[in-house]
């Protein structure tokens, strides 16, 4: 059934094709993305089914205005009718978009019935929404990391040439298995963004301080992408979505992977840091957390703060370290998910990078004992 | 004999300031009316450069001309200033102008109160503005300043916030004064059934105004609150919750739509039926129509949130709800195009704007019906198609319709002819430009393309070149009709007889052109 209407598609756009070639870009970029999802697929079908029956009711529409604008012009002679009053064509111009109305309201009741039904999945992930980046988070699995853009500033600012996947490309995509149910579980850290990936027909606003649901089961293996869709502030258009696709023994081999690396970078709480060694890392940490407000060179900028020459990153310890775990007026987050030995790394960084130069060497064990004095 | 005497010199106004003392202190509705439309065109021309800076930066991917940080403030002011500074004052000016002449009375009721809403108006606008030269910016979040991110915003948000306050007094003012002079002064024999269809969905407006306006109200005390005095109405960590900000806003935000669009409609069914020679097409149902619509719009506000995820039962009640509008507005349409029907149509330039008007505002009409199709908005929402389509009703609606209402009633607001050359060329240039720049935004949406963003994913370059080329061009345009209208107040053009219309038969064509200070004084008597 599904192939001959696809078939049947192709034969249709092979003869619009002959008539207008400009319609051969059309395809692609005048649509819905190729629907990869049965939810998606759903959806396609949905708008095409609507979008149909506005274009009849448009023809016969704008058919009725343009012959009058046509026929009934002063210019041609005629002399106005009259009439202003019909009950019998009033009555019928109500009842039959009503009809309308109702046919069209029952394929969309199936899916939105289909597209809320989360229960039975075969797996579950919990994304976060921070600004501005995702976190995944394979529940049951005990593996989670962040996905940040990996997109060059040199390219957003034009100064080098923008790669084929300019704003789609991630550090670390979501990985999922094909033909699986996925439950996606979606809160955020700080305000509303939304996880939206056209392909598999997901959108699904992240709420802080709230968990919902929605779901998708991808049927191909590839590489879909999308981009956040609720303002979150300055760096919305910078925390795409990529979700790979990939079949189930790639699955269970990534996620192998994914433990040893984890199991790899678990730092021994008490290991003691040389300071050049928490500083490179530290500066990867901030990088990836940091700059983003308070700027590559630390000047802050447009309301935030700088930390160089920052009497608080230059003062005693403790109160930075309080900043850094609980956040401060509601505008810099608490970064508490960070472990101990990135917070030491990212606390040495700045304690002696740009102006600053303490010399002071920051260990993760400080961080331990201040989360107890915090209570966290 | 006191009496008498005051009575002479109410008549004559000898004392009647002169230069800036007289618009300060005017309770005159042709001259608060005039106001109010010249205000509106002027921040409609700031509305519209903020729209240019946004559409430049989008003109190519990559950050060229500004930074994000001031895209979303440029963003967030554009919407503002057009719906509360633009739209909605120049609504209230071809009110002021216009009702007390379509129903044959002296002046608004309230004539004092009438300059007070102004000049409130001109205070809360300049608020809006110079939010801009805080520190901080510019509120960034969206002409929705939806929370926890407007929570975040400077202290621009707080001057955004007392602003949407001082605005929503002033509209409630006004919506008032227009009620009020609707229901008690009209002419002798002018029923509320024989009232010309404009002062019908200005008195539903009103109503709406009045309604909806105190809940904006609380919806930013409460972020006001938020943002200052500790309170956590809209963040969970203390029992609030973010999504109830959304409910509040909508609650508000939907019937919103309708009060910007119900004035076009009337102004719509004032033209249309003068340029086609026939009277309007059913007059009750379109009183019922404008009626109905406005009930409607009270229970269809979640359907801006389809993706917050609410359960499928409120997700099934909302999209029925306003898959239901389309019947009243489809009715609306189907009567336009009935009056227009066997008519004898001339196509001056207020008719060329009404019909643009008919025919983008259906389109509009249209994807507002896809969009109401919960499923299909879920992956819409957000997006470039959402942004056509509130263009579609909001600028070739209501814009189109109040140039529309603007050259058909400049012969009686300045005594001249407009140039009929200068209108065609600014109502195809219009009409051109703007699909230009909106048309092919429904292909960006549907490819995916969020809204709000400073910058783009390479595959959507050639629609945003596109849009941006439009956009310039629809910009330019409106500068066509600065001209049309500085011509007619130099009284250029051929002076204009009271009734320069063939079939005009409203009361304001009983006048001279241009109107007298004061008309009348003595009502007419209506049959």
């Amino acid at each position: 059934m599904r192939q001959n209407r696809g078939w049947g598609g192709k034969g249709l756009l092979a003869s619009a094709l002959a008539l207008c070639p400009w319609l051969a870009w059309a395809e692609y970029a005048t649509n819905f993305q190729t629907p990869q999802s049965p939810i998606a697929r759903q959806i396609y079908d949905l708008h095409m089914i609507i979008l149909y029956i506005c274009v009849a009711i448009c023809v016969v529409v704008f058919g009725v205005l343009f012959y009058s604008l046509y026929a009934h012009r002063k210019s041609r002679g005629v002399k106005a009718a009259q009439f202003h009053e019909s009950l019998t064509v009033e009555v019928i111009w109500t009842i039959i978009p009503f009809i309308i109305l109702v046919l069209m309201a029952i394929p969309a009741t199936k899916t939105i019935l289909d597209m809320k039904d989360t229960s039975r999945p075969d797996m579950t992930i919990k994304v976060t929404g921070y600004q501005w980046k995702w976190h995944y988070e394979y529940i049951n699995e005990e593996i989670g990391f962040f996905s940040t853009l990996k997109t060059t500033l040199a390219e957003i600012e034009n100064r080098a040439q923008k790669q084929e996947r300019y704003l789609l490309d991630v550090d670390n995509p979501l990985v999922v298995p094909v033909g699986k149910k996925v439950r996606v579980l979606l809160t955020a850290n700080d305000v509303i963004h939304a996880w939206f990936v056209p392909a598999l027909g997901v959108k699904q606003s992240t709420i802080p301080g709230f968990i919902r649901d929605t779901w998708f089961l991808a049927e191909k293996e590839g590489i879909y992408r999308g981009q956040c869709a609720e303002l979150c502030g300055k760096d919305h258009a910078y925390m795409p979505i990529v979700v790979k696709v990939v079949s189930n023994t790639e699955y269970t081999a990534w996620i192998a992977d994914q433990r040893k690396k984890l199991a790899a970078q678990q730092d021994d709480p008490n290991k003691v840091f040389a300071k050049e060694e928490l500083i490179t890392r530290g500066e990867k940490v901030y990088t990836a957390n940091c700059a983003a407000c308070h700027q590559a060179n630390g000047k802050g900028g447009n309301g935030i703060p700088a930390l160089d020459g920052s009497p608080v990153v230059r003062g005693a310890k403790a109160e930075q370290q309080t900043v850094l775990l609980k956040g401060r007026n509601g505008k810099m987050p608490a970064w508490a998910q960070l472990s101990n030995a990135d917070l030491a790394a990212v606390m040495t960084y700045t304690r002696n990078s740009w102006g600053n130069s303490t010399g002071e060497v920051i260990q993760p064990k400080e961080f331990q004992e201040h989360r107890k004095t915090l209570g966290l | 004999m006191s009496a008498v005497s005051d009575l002479h010199h109410d008549d004559h106004h000898h004392d009647q300031p002169k230069g800036l003392t007289r618009w300060l202190t005017t309770t005159n509705h042709k001259d608060i009316g005039s106001m109010y439309l010249i205000f509106s065109f002027l921040m409609f021309l700031v509305g519209g450069v903020m729209a240019l800076t946004i559409r430049a930066e989008l003109f190519q991917p990559g950050l060229q001309f500004v930074k994000p940080e001031f895209f979303n403030q440029m963003t967030t002011l554009h919407g503002l200033i057009m719906v509360f500074g633009a739209i909605m004052p120049a609504a209230v000016g071809f009110a002021n102008w216009m009702i007390p002449m379509l129903i044959g009375a002296s002046d608004m009721a309230f004539a004092r109160m009438n300059n007070w809403s102004f000049w409130l108006l001109v205070a809360g606008a300049s608020l809006l503005v110079m939010s801009l030269f805080m520190p901080g910016g510019a509120p960034a979040a969206g002409w929705t300043f939806y929370p926890p991110l407007s929570v975040q915003g400077g202290m621009g948000v707080d001057f955004m916030i007392l602003s949407v306050h001082i605005l929503g007094i002033s509209s409630i003012m006004g919506s008032i004064n227009i009620i009020v002079t609707v229901l008690n002064m009209r002419a002798p024999g002018m029923t509320l059934m024989k009232m010309p269809m404009f002062c019908w969905t200005w008195l539903i407006t009103a109503y709406l105004l009045i309604a909806v306006l105190p809940v904006l109200a609380g919806c930013v005390t409460m972020l006001l609150m938020d943002r200052h005095f500790g309170t956590s109405f809209f963040n969970a960590a203390g029992g609030g919750d973010p999504v109830m900000f959304q409910h509040i806003f909508w609650f508000f935000g939907h019937p919103e739509v309708y009060i910007i669009i119900l004035p076009a409609f009337g102004i719509i069914s004032q033209v249309l039926p003068v340029f086609s020679r026939k009277p309007l097409f059913g007059y009750h149902s379109m009183v019922y129509a404008t009626g109905g619509i406005a009930s409607m719009s009270f229970m269809v506000w979640a359907h801006h949130m389809f993706d917050t995820g609410m359960p499928a039962i409120g997700q099934l009640y909302f999209m029925y709800a306003t898959m239901l509008i389309a019947v009243p507005t489809g009715v609306k349409v189907f009567n336009w195009l009935a009056t227009m029907w066997r008519g004898a149509i001339t196509f001056e330039t207020p008719m060329l704007f009404a019909i643009g008007f008919l025919i983008l505002f259906t389109l509009g009409g249209f994807t507002g019906l896809i969009l109401s199709v919960a499923a299909v908005d879920i992956q819409l929402h957000d997006t470039y198609y959402v942004v056509a389509h509130f263009h579609y009703v909001m600028v070739a609606g209501a814009l189109f319709s109040f140039f529309s209402g603007a050259y058909y009633w400049l012969p009686k607001w300045t005594g001249r002819m407009y140039s009929e050359t200068l209108g065609k060329v600014h109502f195809w240039a219009s009409m051109i430009f703007f699909n230009l720049t909106f048309f092919v935004q429904h292909f960006l949406g549907l490819a995916g393309m969020p809204r709000r963003i400073p910058d783009y994913p390479l595959q959507f370059a050639d629609f945003n070149m596109i849009s941006s080329i439009g956009a310039f061009g629809f910009g330019l345009s409106q500068l066509i009709f600065v001209w049309v209208v500085i011509r007619c107040l130099q009284g250029k053009g051929k002076a204009a007889p009271a009734s320069p219309w063939e079939s005009a038969e409203t009361l304001e064509w009983t006048v001279p052109s241009p109107a007298p200070h004061h008309t009348f004084e003595v009502a007419p008597i209506v049959k």
